[in-house]
């Protein structure tokens, strides 16, 4: 019966944090279309969340380009299909990979952030300070956040998509002397927007995802530093399966509106 | 956190849209004698502990009210009534005849920008400078260009003597003067209602009795001003009434007078402790 409590009480204790965050979430979407906008603190975080998150994204994404080009060329070596490499780089990185490291390298970066500011607010009485100033802390704080994340999220997954294809192409060069021209020409053979605007799009829900969650854990702490450490945690892994999770019925939804059916 | 940046945008500026130039002003009442400040019985438990029980008392404008107590009896929290950051859980607040727990929250916010609140803990914004702490309130309800905002902030620092500080960040500050910078902060609107909760806590005695004054001018100027401290003189100084809580009730309140002749033992021993808090 122990067990049972136990698994119970999780259950129950998982169903009330979803629900607490999915009644945030639509405050937010309720609150963003209401005046003030608070447009000097958007560009603000649009600035520390896009602009200062680019050194990890561009660098990331040179890496992953490098390790999937040498991944790929091991496996169409095989069928002596290397000419592929290019394409077949290009559209798994704009398809899945660019958008998904992206969204986790920025809960982790961002994230962690945007949970650690709003719950050391919380608990050093700033953000009753912002409510006693008459300011809506909720929109100056989170509102704001989640917009410029949204903002934000794609623009850092074009720069990945592509400094992943850079990290394709300098593999594939030192390897084959492959040109820049040629590479890039073939890069973007069997790329088309169905693949690049829906893929680079949906980080736009993990954007949101990402500053819902840290905002709702900021500003929900309690328990002092702790409490602050706990909610900077929270944040990333709360945030990092919630894009998981949210990229498989993406997916779905996008294969729904541009079946990849081959030509 | 920066210094808003939008200074002049529609959002800035509340519900009204159309704020005059320089800090709101205090609204008429709607009736004379109307009390700045009313509670009526409020009551206020947090998990299982009742802080406030049935609590009452009013304030009238231009006058000075001060909590005493000892630590943990609900002073804060009944500051914290005042300016709605706590609901009670039975009983009613008035501000300027205004019933503020039935409020929205735009309409509280309306309500809060004529007060100014010192924290306890200060509460600066720490992404912030103290300058652009200060400068924050004018900035959110002001229509002022930045260079007389920051000509205000400046005389507000000035104000607590903190002028040299204005670029500071709060980190760099000793708890003293957090302390004051966030008593400019709350004076930069010149509020009508002034709620500030240990004043002098953390300051020396000649700069305690200097932040007296500048409150006991507030007053003269008009403002309500509700101080919790546990410094006796400088309840003297300040208070045109104190009250003292105890267990979550008011159990003696009166001039300065009047509770050095309670009869009260805890009242007593407020009364005659001179040592700053």
């Amino acid at each position: 019966m122990a067990i049972v409590d136990r698994v119970g009480g999780s259950v129950l204790s998982s169903l009330e944090f979803v629900g607490a965050l999915a009644t945030f979430g639509g405050r937010a979407i309720v609150s963003a279309f209401r005046p003030p906008y608070e447009v000097g603190e958007i560009v603000r975080h649009l600035y520390q969340f896009g602009l200062r998150s680019m050194p990890l994204i561009l660098t990331s994404g040179f890496a992953i380009g490098v390790v999937l080009s040498m991944h790929t060329r091991a496996t169409l070596a095989r069928f002596g299909a290397e000419a592929m490499i290019p394409a077949g780089l290009a559209v798994a990185l704009v398809r899945e990979t660019g958008p998904l490291t992206a969204g986790l390298l920025v809960s982790g970066r961002v994230g962690a952030g945007i949970g650690a500011e709003i719950g050391a607010m919380r608990v050093t009485e700033q953000i009753d300070a912002l409510e006693a100033n008459a300011v809506d802390a909720f929109k100056f704080l989170a509102v704001t956040r989640v917009i410029a994340c949204m903002i934000a999220m794609p623009l850092l997954t074009v720069m990945m998509d592509f400094a992943g294809i850079v990290g394709g192409f300098t593999a594939e060069t030192a390897v084959s002397g492959m040109s820049w021209q040629l590479y890039f020409e073939r890069s973007f053979l069997y790329l088309e927007f169905s693949d690049l605007i829906p893929a680079t799009l949906k980080t736009v829900v993990f954007g949101f995802l990402i500053a819902i969650v840290a905002s709702y854990l900021g500003f929900t702490t309690s328990r002092g530093t702790e409490g602050v450490g706990e909610a900077s945690t929270r944040s990333v892994v709360m945030a990092s399966i919630l894009i998981i999770l949210s990229d498989v019925i993406l997916v779905k939804i996008i294969f729904f509106f541009y079946p990849q059916v081959p030509a | 956190m920066t210094s808003q940046g939008s200074q002049g945008s529609p959002g800035a500026r509340g519900s009204h849209g159309s704020e005059p130039h320089g800090p709101p002003e205090p609204r008429e009442p709607s009736e004379p004698r109307e009390p700045a400040v009313r509670l009526d019985h409020v009551s206020k438990s947090f998990g299982g502990l009742k802080v406030l029980d049935d609590i009452t008392f009013e304030i009238s404008k231009a006058k000075a009210f001060v909590l005493l107590g000892r630590s943990g009896t609900g002073k804060s929290v009944t500051l914290k009534h005042i300016i709605g950051l706590v609901r009670p859980d039975k009983g009613h607040v008035f501000v300027d005849g205004r019933e503020i727990t039935q409020l929205d929250a735009r309409a509280l916010s309306d309500v809060r920008k004529h007060m100014g609140f010192l924290f306890q803990s200060a509460a600066l914004f720490d992404s912030m400078t103290v300058g652009d702490n200060v400068a924050f309130p004018l900035r959110r309800h002001t229509d002022l260009p930045d260079k007389e905002i920051r000509e205000r902030a400046k005389q507000k620092l000035a104000d607590v003597g903190l002028e040299r500080e204005f670029d500071k960040m709060p980190a760099e500050l000793s708890g003293g003067m957090k302390k004051r910078a966030a008593l400019a902060r709350a004076m930069a609107l010149d509020p009508a209602i002034l709620l500030v909760d240990e004043p002098s806590a953390g300051l020396d005695p000649i700069t305690a009795s200097e932040i007296d004054e500048l409150l006991v001018q507030r007053k003269h100027s008009g403002a309500t001003i509700v101080v919790v401290t546990h410094n006796i003189p400088s309840a003297r100084a300040i208070g045109d009434e104190l009250a003292v809580l105890h267990e979550g009730h008011i159990i003696a309140q009166g001039t300065a007078g009047d509770l050095d002749r309670s009869d009260d033992p805890l009242v007593k021993t407020f009364m005659r402790s001179e040592a700053g808090g």
